[in-house]
C-alpha cells in the first residue's frame, strides 16, 4: 500500500524507531521567539548542554513587541526583559536572530517562508501552535511546548507518537469575494475544534490547488483551530515558483525540484479519515462565538442555541452569546464593530494587505471604528510601502503599524477594551484573547476591509 | 522530574467545555522568563467571580481538576501546564484534551487522564455532592477511583514508564546520540541552513 505525504515525510526523518517507544524524529528547522524559549535556554544551561545545530535554528521577536515607536526601548519592563533575554540567549548559543528594527523581523511564520527557509519535505517546529502554517509548502510542521523546544535545541530531534492521517478534499471553485480564510473557517465549523485531534490533515482538491502560496498558508495556519497539530498541502509548481529567488532557496534548484516532486500522497494510499467540502457553495464566513468552530456564513443570523441538538454544544453556544453580547436571530451583517484588525500569521502577508487595500482604496473607514493594519513582517511592511499600500490605508483612516503578532493575542499594548468588539483576520476568538473582556469575530481580509468601511460585519459585495 | 505513581486528593469540578489555553492563562501573563509564579494567572478572567469554583472554600484544597471536553485547546504555551502545577494541581481529568496541551502536560509531570464523558459527569456529581470526596489517580494500575467507583484509563506504556520513573526526555534521547550522528551523516544536502545568512 502506498503512503500519504505526511507518512513519507515522517519516514524520511526517523532517527530511531523501537517497538513500544515513540519514534525519534529529526528536525530540519527550529524557529524560536521570545515567549516560549527563555525557560528552554535556562534548561540547557542548567544541564550544561549546547545548541546542537545552531545553523538549523533561527529566532525573531514577535509576540510581545510593540508596533509603535519601535526605535525606542520597549516601554513595558517585563516585555523588554523577555526580548533582552532572547537576544542574550541567541548571542550565547550562536543562534541567528532578527530583532526589532531588522528587515527580517516579524511574525515567525511569516519570516520563515519569506527567507526561503521553509521548503517542501522538511520537518519544522516552533514553540507556537501556528507552526502548522509552514505545512502549505508540503512540510510537516507543528507547534511544540517549551520542554520540547529545549529538547530540539539540545538534540535536533523530538520523540513523537505517529499521528493518524486525515484528508480534507475541497473540490470546486471559489466565488468572487470568497477566500482561503473562508475555506478554513468553514472546515472548522464542520469538523469542530476537536475534529482534527490526533491527525495530520492533508488539504487536497481542485480548490486547494488553485490557491496561491500565501492563501495556502492561511488554510494550514488554522489546522490547529480544528484540533490538528499539523496540516499540509502537496507541493506543486505554485510552491516551487514561490521559493525560487528567496534568499535561502536551494542553490541546486533543479535537484531540489526533482526531490520535491516526489512529495505527494500515493494514489493507493489510505487516509484514516476523509472529509469533503464543496468550494462552489462557500460564502464569506465569520465567527459569532468564542471558539473558532462557532462560525457561519456572513449572510446568516446569529444561531439560536435552542436549535442545537448536542447539549454540550448548546451550553457552549449559550455561554458564547452571553459573552459576545449577541441575541439569537440577529443578522450577522447587523453586528456593529469597534475595531478592525488586519494582520497576524493567518492574514498578515502582502497578498492579504493588497486584497484589503483594493477594497478601501479611495474610501474612508466608518467614523465609529478604528482599523489597525499590522504587516506580518518588516519585509512585508517595506514591500507594501513600495507599492503605496500604506498611503491607501492611512488615507482611508486606518493606522499603519510595525510588524508583530500585535492584537492577535493582545500580549503587547494593542488590545481590545472590555466589551469592545473586533472584526479580526487572526485565528482565535477565545474569550479575552485580544484583551480582557474583548469580543472577537474572525474574518477574511476582504470582510475586514468591507467591515471597516460600513461599520458592521460586511463583505465587499455589500458596498 | 518528580516520579508520578499515584496521587490521592480532592477534586475541583470545572463544568466547562473547550477551556482553551487563553482561559487557562492569558497571554499577558506569559512574559516571565521563569517556570514558576504562574498560579496568579490561572483562569484569571474567572477568578474575580466569587462563585467561580476555584474561589469556593470547599474546593480550595483540590489537587485534581475535572474539566469538560476539549480541555487545553489553542496555543502551545507550556505556561498553561506550569500555571496548573504552580497552583497545586497534580492531575487533570477530561474526556478529551488538545494534542499539544496533553503532550506538554505529560512532559512536565502533570498527569492528564482521559475518561468517558458520562464518567466525567458522574465524577462531577459525586464531587459536588461531597467536595471532600477522596479521588485517586493511579498510574500503576491506570485507574481513577473514588467512593466505590474504579475507572480504567488508557496511557501508552512508554509515557507511563517515563512518568513513573520521573525520567527526563532529553536525557533519554542523549543516550541515543549515536543514531542522531549517523542520521546526520546520511542527511540530504538539499535542506536549507539558517547560517551563513544569505541576503
Amino acid at each position: 500500500m502506498g503512503k500519504t505525504l505526511a507518512e513519507k515525510i515522517w519516514a524520511e526523518h526517523i532517527v530511531r524507531a523501537a517497538d513500544g517507544e515513540p519514534d525519534l524524529l529529526y528536525i530540519d528547522l527550529h524557529l524560536i521567539h521570545e515567549v516560549t524559549s527563555p525557560q528552554a535556554f535556562d534548561g540547557l544551561r542548567l544541564a550544561g548542554r549546547t545548541v546542537r545545530r545552531p545553523e538549523l535554528t533561527i529566532a525573531t521577536e514577535d509576540h510581545n513587541v510593540p508596533t509603535l515607536n519601535i526605535d525606542k526601548p520597549i516601554a513595558d519592563p517585563v516585555s523588554k526583559l523577555q526580548v533582552d533575554t532572547l537576544r542574550a540567549n541567541c548571542a550565547e548559543f550562536g543562534v541567528r536572530i532578527h530583532s526589532l528594527g531588522d528587515k527580517d523581523q516579524g511574525v515567525v511564520h511569516v519570516v520563515g517562508p519569506q527567507l526561503g527557509l521553509t521548503q517542501p519535505g522538511m520537518t519544522i517546529v516552533c514553540g507556537d501552535s501556528h507552526t502548522s502554517t509552514h505545512g502549505a509548502f508540503g512540510a510537516l510542521a507543528f507547534g511544540i511546548g517549551t520542554s520540547e523546544v529545549e529538547h530540539v535545541l539540545a538534540t535536533q530531534t523530538l520523540p513523537l507518537a505517529r499521528p493518524k492521517t486525515m484528508a480534507i478534499n475541497v473540490e470546486g471553485s471559489l466565488k468572487t469575494g470568497v477566500t482561503s480564510k473562508d475555506i478554513i473557517l468553514a472546515i472548522i465549523a464542520k469538523i469542530g475544534t476537536g475534529g482534527g485531534q490526533g491527525y495530520v490533515i492533508e488539504y487536497r482538491g481542485s480548490a486547494i490547488r488553485a490557491l496561491s502560496m500565501e492563501s495556502r498558508m492561511t488554510v494550514c495556519n488554522m489546522s490547529i483551530e480544528a484540533g490538528a497539530r499539523a496540516g499540509l498541502i502537496a507541493p506543486d509548481q505554485t510552491t516551487f515558483d514561490y521559493i525560487l529567488g528567496k534568499p535561502h532557496a536551494p542553490e541546486d534548484f533543479d535537484a531540489a525540484v526533482k526531490y520535491w516532486s516526489t512529495l505527494y500522497t500515493d494514489s493507493d494510499a489510505q487516509f484514516d479519515v476523509e472529509v469533503n467540502l464543496n468550494a462552489d457553495d462557500l460564502e464569506p464566513f465569520v465567527t459569532w462565538g468564542t471558539n473558532p468552530g462557532q462560525g457561519a456564513s456572513l449572510s446568516s443570523n446569529v444561531p439560536n442555541p435552542a436549535d442545537i441538538a448536542d447539549p454540550e454544544a448548546r451550553g457552549a453556544a449559550e455561554r458564547a452569546l452571553v459573552y459576545m453580547g449577541l441575541e439569537a436571530g440577529t443578522p450577522l451583517k447587523k453586528i456593529a464593530i469597534d475595531t478592525v484588525f488586519l494582520g497576524s500569521c493567518t492574514n498578515g502577508r502582502i497578498e492579504d494587505l493588497r486584497a484589503a487595500a483594493e477594497v478601501v482604496k479611495g474610501k474612508k473607514i466608518a467614523s465609529t471604528l478604528r482599523m489597525l493594519v499590522v504587516p506580518g513582517s518588516a519585509r512585508v511592511r517595506l514591500e507594501a510601502e513600495a507599492e503605496g499600500l500604506d498611503k491607501v490605508f492611512i488615507d482611508a483612516g486606518a493606522e499603519w503599524r510595525n510588524a508583530g503578532c500585535s492584537m492577535c493575542l493582545g500580549m503587547n499594548p494593542d488590545q481590545l477594551a472590555v466589551g469592545e468588539r473586533s472584526a479580526s483576520t487572526s485565528n482565535r476568538n477565545f474569550e479575552g484573547r485580544q484583551g480582557k473582556g474583548g469580543r472577537t469575530h474572525l474574518v477574511s481580509p476582504l470582510v475586514a476591509a468591507a467591515t471597516a468601511l460600513r461599520g458592521t460585519l460586511s463583505s465587499p459585495a455589500d458596498l | 522530574m518528580e516520579k508520578f505513581i499515584k496521587h490521592t486528593g480532592t477534586a475541583v469540578p470545572l463544568r466547562r467545555s473547550n477551556v482553551d489555553t487563553d482561559q487557562i492563562i492569558p497571554a499577558v501573563y506569559l512574559k516571565r522568563v521563569t517556570r514558576s509564579g504562574f498560579e496568579d494567572g490561572l483562569f484569571s478572567a474567572w477568578r474575580n467571580d466569587p462563585e467561580f469554583v476555584l474561589n469556593r472554600a470547599e474546593y480550595k484544597a483540590g489537587t485534581i481538576l475535572v474539566a469538560g471536553v476539549d480541555f487545553g485547546t489553542g496555543s502551545s504555551r507550556e505556561h498553561a501546564v506550569w500555571a496548573l502545577q504552580n497552583y497545586g494541581f497534580k492531575a487533570v481529568i477530561s474526556s478529551r484534551f488538545a494534542d499539544i496541551f496533553r503532550g506538554n502536560s505529560l512532559k512536565g509531570g502533570l498527569l492528564t487522564v482521559i475518561i468517558e464523558q458520562n464518567d466525567v459527569e458522574a465524577l462531577w456529581a459525586a464531587i459536588e455532592a461531597n467536595p471532600a470526596t477522596s479521588v485517586s489517580v493511579d498510574l500503576e494500575t491506570r485507574t481513577v477511583s473514588y467512593n466505590n467507583v474504579v475507572l480504567p484509563f488508557a496511557i501508552d506504556d512508554y509515557t507511563r514508564w517515563r512518568l513513573m520513573e520521573g525520567l527526563d526526555d532529553i536525557g533519554l534521547t542523549v543516550k541515543n546520540a549515536d543514531s542522531i550522528d549517523s542520521f546526520e551523516k546520511s542527511r540530504t544536502t538539499l535542506k536549507p541552513a539558517t547560517l551563513p545568512i544569505r541576503g
